[in-house]
């Protein structure tokens, strides 16, 4: 983690491995550290054990699925008839290539598009004053935790008069609008704490607003505007109710997330089919995850709570 | 750089200038509206396919799509193409255009509006799909779908409101006995609802809009109040926000307090905090693998079945026992939390300065000592963060149950029966009430945040 201020404990105790320390107390670090690590390789397995045999079983073959527990795989890895037939399966007949495309096309739009609406404001909050501003970001704080159902119903009639039920539009304008308090937050947060005395030479300079904002505020927050992409887009992709309420489970709009619930109630015991399914949803959250976990880490500490 | 900046800054704009700046951005706002207009239509891609390819003479492509038709997928891809230029570009068109405008006037003006600029576009859309949104359910939940009129025998009431619901079948009349406001489509009344016998057997506070008659009142929220399964659905909640959050933040400060003395505990974090980038329904799959049931005598392929039979214990269906079946699914909550809850705290207990520490070594307190008295109160602030913003996910949990059993089995939380409401029963009214619910018992949240914004000052 990034924050960390304090020196690590290894400095305080030093390292085991330095040869000038006695062997009574090297043996003592190593006992009081071995359960430790003991329990925390416990854990660590314990909380992957679930997404691995789901990972294992989606490879083996529907009668293998059937007739074994996947920890077999992991036994007897030679007499397991290791096979892509799930996923070409799961992909092709269950229509979960055509969700993936429609969840990627619900999702970068929903992700983009809130964060140039929520720079500009946030950089308005930060370093203008104006009459409302205080009310405005109060309304912006109040709406970061209004639970999401309080919005769902209106917008849902709105869209029926507006005919915008069950179109990608629709699904853009609610997930932009929904993330927006929590991207004003996230970037109020970081852009009034740049310094100060930035702001004030470039205006000194003749700079304009604009000038500042597009010059100064925009390179600067590029971390910012990581953190918050990357929980956005974390949130889209993984949201099922949203979809659901606005674009519904026609064949050409349904996104990954309502694609495997259907799965679920329509083949809940073709186990080789959910757990490919259910591997094809987490694999681009995975590996957004993993490449940006730094920003996200970043983005969870400067205070994010999603309403 | 500096002068031209200058030179912007300090003169208006010549007329000229202004009236290109007036006319640039009614464009961009026409072509977003013709963008809008696009990607509602599924056919335009092809169509305009068909128009640039007979524009730049490539007929045989142009006749293709039109005999063909363009791949399905084609199409969706150029419209979701269209929005991310639109939605980007065509906001950003938007800003530079308004704020040009904003020049024309003098400075002491343009100081005035240009923060109002910057702020409205984000301001609309809260406006319009949230902050108005959530005034319109405060006032759903108010009413209950009773009757349309004419007032005869309407269809609708079947277990529809509670006021009427109970004698729908007897009711031969609804009879006005006063209006308190009538502004020509908009009514409010009161009504007697007349029996069979020709006698009164309720009344109720009606609104009346266009050709619907609702019921005022508390209805809603009486019927929340009472029902059988909504105190089910209570008892879940609670029991959801008292083991999730607890169990959460319980393991996740114990895992970073032990991590914290590891050398390579980045990885060792990367697998607790990996399923935050699950989805529900994903952990849902995952978990009702776990908790997969099969009759006693065959073979058991899930986890915990597996587990339990070679224990000896016939195998359970997890999700069908009460009220095991809720414990269970509160431990894949737990399971999504903990990393989050993990990765906050963990931060929190590196900013313990290490003096702190040490010099309660020096007077020698022992590990347990050390965890309970400096670093609990230390870092109390974080867990308090940590378990409200798990108490507002938990609070609103809808896809773990809408996914594994659909609220059967006496699973049912208040999410997953509003959302029930809505697409099943299409009882608005009452959905709004369980919606307002949730906000109610976030409002001291709400309150706590804003208190805290106030005390910092915003930007100041």
């Amino acid at each position: 983690m990034t924050t960390g201020t304090r020196t690590t404990p290894s400095t305080t105790h030093p390292a085991p491995t330095m040869p000038d320390r006695p062997f009574g107390e090297r043996l003592r670090a190593f006992a009081r550290r071995t359960p430790v690590k003991i329990a925390v390789v416990l854990i660590a397995a314990l909380w992957s054990l679930p997404t691995v045999g789901l990972l294992i079983s989606s490879f083996r073959s529907q009668v293998d699925i059937r007739t074994t527990g996947w920890w077999d795989a992991i036994v007897h890895p030679f007499e397991t008839n290791w096979t892509l037939a799930n996923y070409i399966d799961v992909l092709t007949a269950n229509g979960m290539a055509e969700a993936f495309i429609n969840s990627l096309i619900v999702t970068i739009p929903s992700t983009v598009i809130p964060i140039t609406l929520a720079l500009f404001a946030a950089y308005a909050f930060a370093w203008m004053r104006f009459p409302g501003r205080t009310v405005m970001f109060v309304m912006v704080v109040v709406l970061l935790v209004v639970p999401l159902q309080m919005a769902l119903i209106p917008v849902l009639r709105m869209y029926t008069g507006l005919d915008l039920n069950g179109t990608f539009l629709g699904v853009w304008l609610a997930h932009a609008s929904f993330g927006l308090p929590l991207a004003i937050y996230l970037f109020y947060n970081y852009i009034a704490q740049l310094p100060k005395d930035l702001f004030e030479s470039a205006f000194i300079d003749g700079a304009s607003h604009y000038t500042a904002f597009t010059r100064l505020v925009l390179p600067l927050s590029l971390p910012a505007i990581a953190s918050f992409a990357i929980f956005q887009f974390l949130w889209v992709w993984n949201d099922l109710l949203i979809a659901l309420v606005f674009l519904g489970t026609g064949d050409d709009v349904t996104i990954v997330t309502s694609r495997l619930n259907e799965l679920v109630g329509t083949k809940g015991a073709a186990w080789h089919l959910l757990t490919a399914g259910a591997f094809l949803t987490m694999i681009i959250p995975l590996i957004v995850f993993l490449t940006m976990q730094r920003y996200f880490v970043r983005g969870l500490l400067a205070g994010s709570v999603k309403g | 750089m500096t002068a031209r900046l200058t030179q912007r800054y300090h003169a208006a704009p010549p007329p000229a200038r202004a009236a290109v700046s007036v006319v640039a951005l009614v464009a961009v706002l026409t072509v977003i509206w013709l963008a809008l207009a696009f990607v509602r239509d599924t056919d335009a891609p092809a169509r305009l396919l068909i128009w640039a390819y007979d524009t730049i003479g490539l007929d045989g492509a142009a006749d293709a799509i039109r005999d063909r038709g363009l791949p399905d997928l084609w199409s969706k891809l150029i419209i979701a193409l269209v929005a991310l230029v639109v939605g980007v570009a065509g906001i950003w068109a938007i800003f530079i255009a308004a704020n040009r405008i904003v020049d024309v006037f003098g400075w002491r003006w343009r100081a005035r509006i240009r923060p109002y600029v910057f702020v409205a576009p984000a301001m609309v859309l809260l406006t319009i799909f949230l902050v108005v949104p959530v005034l319109n359910t405060f006032y759903t939940s108010l009413t209950e779908d009773i009757a349309p009129l004419p007032a005869e025998v309407p269809e609708e009431l079947s277990g529809q409101a509670d006021v009427i619901a109970a004698v729908a079948d007897e009711i031969t009349a609804i009879e006005h006995t006063g209006n308190i406001v009538s502004l020509g489509s908009f009514e409010v009344a009161t009504i007697d609802i007349v029996g069979r016998e020709g006698t009164a057997i309720g009344s109720a506070l009606v609104v009346r809009t266009g050709d619907t008659l609702r019921a005022f009142g508390l209805g809603n929220y009486i019927w929340a109040a009472t029902d059988e399964a909504m105190h089910i659905a209570f008892r879940n909640n609670i029991l959801w926000l008292l083991f999730g959050v607890t169990g959460s933040v319980a393991i996740g400060l114990l895992v970073a307090q032990l991590m914290d003395k590891l050398r390579r505990e980045a990885l060792a974090k990367t697998f607790i905090f990996l399923p935050m980038a699950i989805s529900f329904v994903g952990a849902a799959v995952i978990w009702r693998f776990v908790y997969w049931w099969r009759p006693a005598g065959s073979e058991q392929i899930g986890l915990l079945n597996a587990v339990w039979t070679w224990f000896g214990n016939e195998p359970v269906a997890w999700m069908q026992s009460v009220p095991v079946n809720t414990f269970a699914m509160i431990v894949i909550m737990i399971w999504l939390q903990t990393g989050f809850a993990m990765v906050i705290l963990s931060a929190s207990i590196k900013a313990v300065p290490s003096e702190i520490i040490e010099a309660a070594r020096i007077d020698g307190a022992n590990e347990f000592q050390l965890f309970f008295r400096i670093m609990i109160p230390s870092i109390s602030p974080s867990v308090i963060t940590v378990s409200t913003t798990i108490f507002i996910a938990i609070l609103k949990v809808f896809d773990i149950v809408f996914v594994m059993t659909g609220g059967k089995f006496e699973t049912e939380v208040i999410a997953n029966r509003m959302f029930a409401e809505m697409f099943k029963f299409r009882n608005f009214g009452r959905a709004s009430a369980l919606a307002v619910i949730l906000l109610i018992v976030v409002i001291p949240i709400i309150v706590i945040n804003v208190r805290n914004l106030r005390r910092q000052g915003i930007g100041t």
